[in-house]
């Protein structure tokens, strides 16, 4: 399988199974876009081990078809010329490639592994966002904060199941994890003292709204947190739109003056995380906002909400939201070009390595190797289905813990989701989230359709991007 | 070649068994509500 596209004024040809990407003139990519079109070449899995360098030989019945179809546009000899390398590239396996690597062992035989957890250190918010997927903090739940002892549990209930893997990941989470603080610290101080008992490396992450940020805390986060999320949607009216305190006040200005505080201390990789809805679908704006004031990295998502919601994204704010991220794309290379290079999340791809295959067929982890808890110690597969008594794992107080949901979520990879099979960014989002599949359509094999549409559009700008700043260019 | 320009080498096809399973997981850096996991770094390349 390929995908032909145009960014700027390149040529872009993926070839989907390998992850080969190629630039391409005019000639070869009519002649790919009409092979594509043709169908000869199958979804992978139906025809595995397909070699097509016969079929694309220059007397064959395709060559002969395709030369007859582009004669008007493109001279015999050039396309001649062109298909040649096609063949050569398809010959060498980085053009129509198959799937054949993918083994039955990478999608489901990984084992029952747990490494990574989200921590919900405080069911209870001081801010009260309108779009919080969290219920302002409570988690359709009782508000309330994490105790050091159920925290303890959650560590030890972590170490205990993260089998040989040695690095583990504890995301601080809410809620608003500042306003348990104390507790925080605590635990930081516990992982220290357990990480080195079980020969384990713990990662920290801490997501906040920032509220709260004093110099005190931030000494403390620079020291222990391999990463810090900071909330923030961009420009102030968009941002006190959606966000505001429990007692209804803008936020802007109080957390923009902590994140600002924030940036000059500290230390190491941290993210300002925004969201967008469809008040403000003009969301380049919003990140160029956080991008002028100076933030390394920035993440500003789709809005995740039930359609009943007035700011929710609906399928008829998909074109306009695809020309925003063509926007984006513009403005992260206008950046890149005057030497003023930010992260930007979803663009954020290494294309010459990247994670490798098991990782990208395996998914996000959710109820597999990744779960969240809560603050009364109950596991869930992630933090979207925490509260749910579906989705509902166990306890980290349970003396064993079996999680009767590892069948249905390991199997919830892209070779078993029918809407992925014919899909060429399966490798880039890995089947999408699963949370967002079964809050959209109760069912985790099918993906939630508008979330797929932007995933494909952000994967085309980060190998756009990518293509438009590999030199020397294509004449 | 006169015509193609490959600037991505076929990564999916280097295998290495099951995978380390060492990398971060994907909603632990900085989305929670949606999912690219192709921008996670490789551990063994990160740690070279």
């Amino acid at each position: 399988m390929i995908h032909c596209y145009q960014f700027n004024e390149h040529n872009i040809v993926l070839d989907v199974n390998s992850g080969a990407v190629h630039l391409v003139s005019g000639v070869a990519y009519d002649i790919l876009n009409f092979i594509h079109a043709s169908g000869v070449f199958p979804p992978p899995g139906e025809t595995p081990g397909t070699t097509p360098g016969g079929d694309l030989a220059p007397e064959g019945p395709l060559a002969i078809a395709l030369c007859a179809a582009l004669a008007e546009k493109h001279p015999a000899g050039v396309l001649t010329e062109a298909l040649a390398e096609i063949r050569a590239l398809a010959e060498a396996g980085m053009l129509f490639t198959d799937d054949s690597q993918v083994t039955p062992d990478m999608l489901e035989g990984r084992g029952a592994v747990i490494k990574a957890m989200c921590l919900h250190v405080a069911h209870d918010c001081n801010m009260a966002c309108r779009y919080c997927f969290g219920d302002t903090g409570a988690f359709s739940g009782p508000r309330g904060l994490l105790s050091r002892e159920t925290g303890k549990k959650a560590f030890d209930f972590l170490i205990r199941q993260s089998g040989a893997r040695r690095n583990l990941e504890i995301d601080f989470f809410g809620g608003e994890p500042l306003m348990n603080f104390g507790v925080v610290k605590e635990l930081v101080a516990y992982g220290r003292e357990q990480e080195k008992r079980a020969g384990k490396n713990i990662r920290f992450t801490l997501t906040t709204n920032g509220l709260l940020l004093d110099e005190e805390k931030e000494a403390f986060i620079n020291r222990h947190m391999d990463n810090v999320i900071l909330s923030l949607d961009g420009r102030p009216e968009v941002n006190d739109a959606m966000r505001k305190t429990v007692g209804g006040q803008s936020a802007y200005a109080r957390t923009a003056g902590n994140l600002r505080r924030f940036q000059q201390s500290r230390q190491g990789t941290y993210y300002v995380r925004g969201t967008f809805t469809k008040y403000n679908l003009d969301f380049s704006e919003d990140v160029r906002h956080l991008a002028e004031m100076g933030f390394p990295g920035v993440s500003v998502e789709p809005v995740v909400a039930d359609k009943t919601r007035d700011f929710a994204l609906r399928e008829e704010d998909v074109p306009r939201i695809l020309e925003e991220y063509d926007k984006l794309a513009q403005l992260y290379l206008e950046y890149a070009e005057r030497g003023q290079t930010f992260a930007f999340f979803h663009f954020n791809m290494d294309l010459s390595q990247g994670p490798c295959v098991v990782k990208r067929v395996s998914g996000c982890g959710a109820g597999t190797e990744y779960v969240a808890v809560s603050p009364e110690g109950d596991i869930y597969p992630c933090h979207q289905f925490v509260g749910e008594p579906d989705f509902k794992l166990g306890n980290v107080n349970d003396e064993g813990f079996h999680n009767a949901l590892y069948e249905r979520f390991n199997a919830a990879h892209i070779y078993n989701k029918p809407a992925c099979a014919g899909c060429w960014a399966k490798f880039y989002c890995s089947g999408g989230c699963h949370a967002n599949a079964w809050h959209e359509n109760e069912d985790l094999l099918k993906p939630y359709a508008l979330g797929c549409a932007l995933e494909k559009k952000r994967v085309e700008c980060a190998i756009g991007i990518a293509a438009h700043l590999a030199p020397p260019r294509l004449p | 070649m006169k015509h193609i320009k490959t600037i991505v080498k076929p990564v999916l096809k280097i295998v290495a068994g099951k995978g380390c399973g060492e990398c971060q997981t994907s909603c632990q850096s900085a989305c929670k509500t949606s999912c690219t996991v192709a921008n996670q770094e490789c551990e063994n390349i990160k740690r070279r």
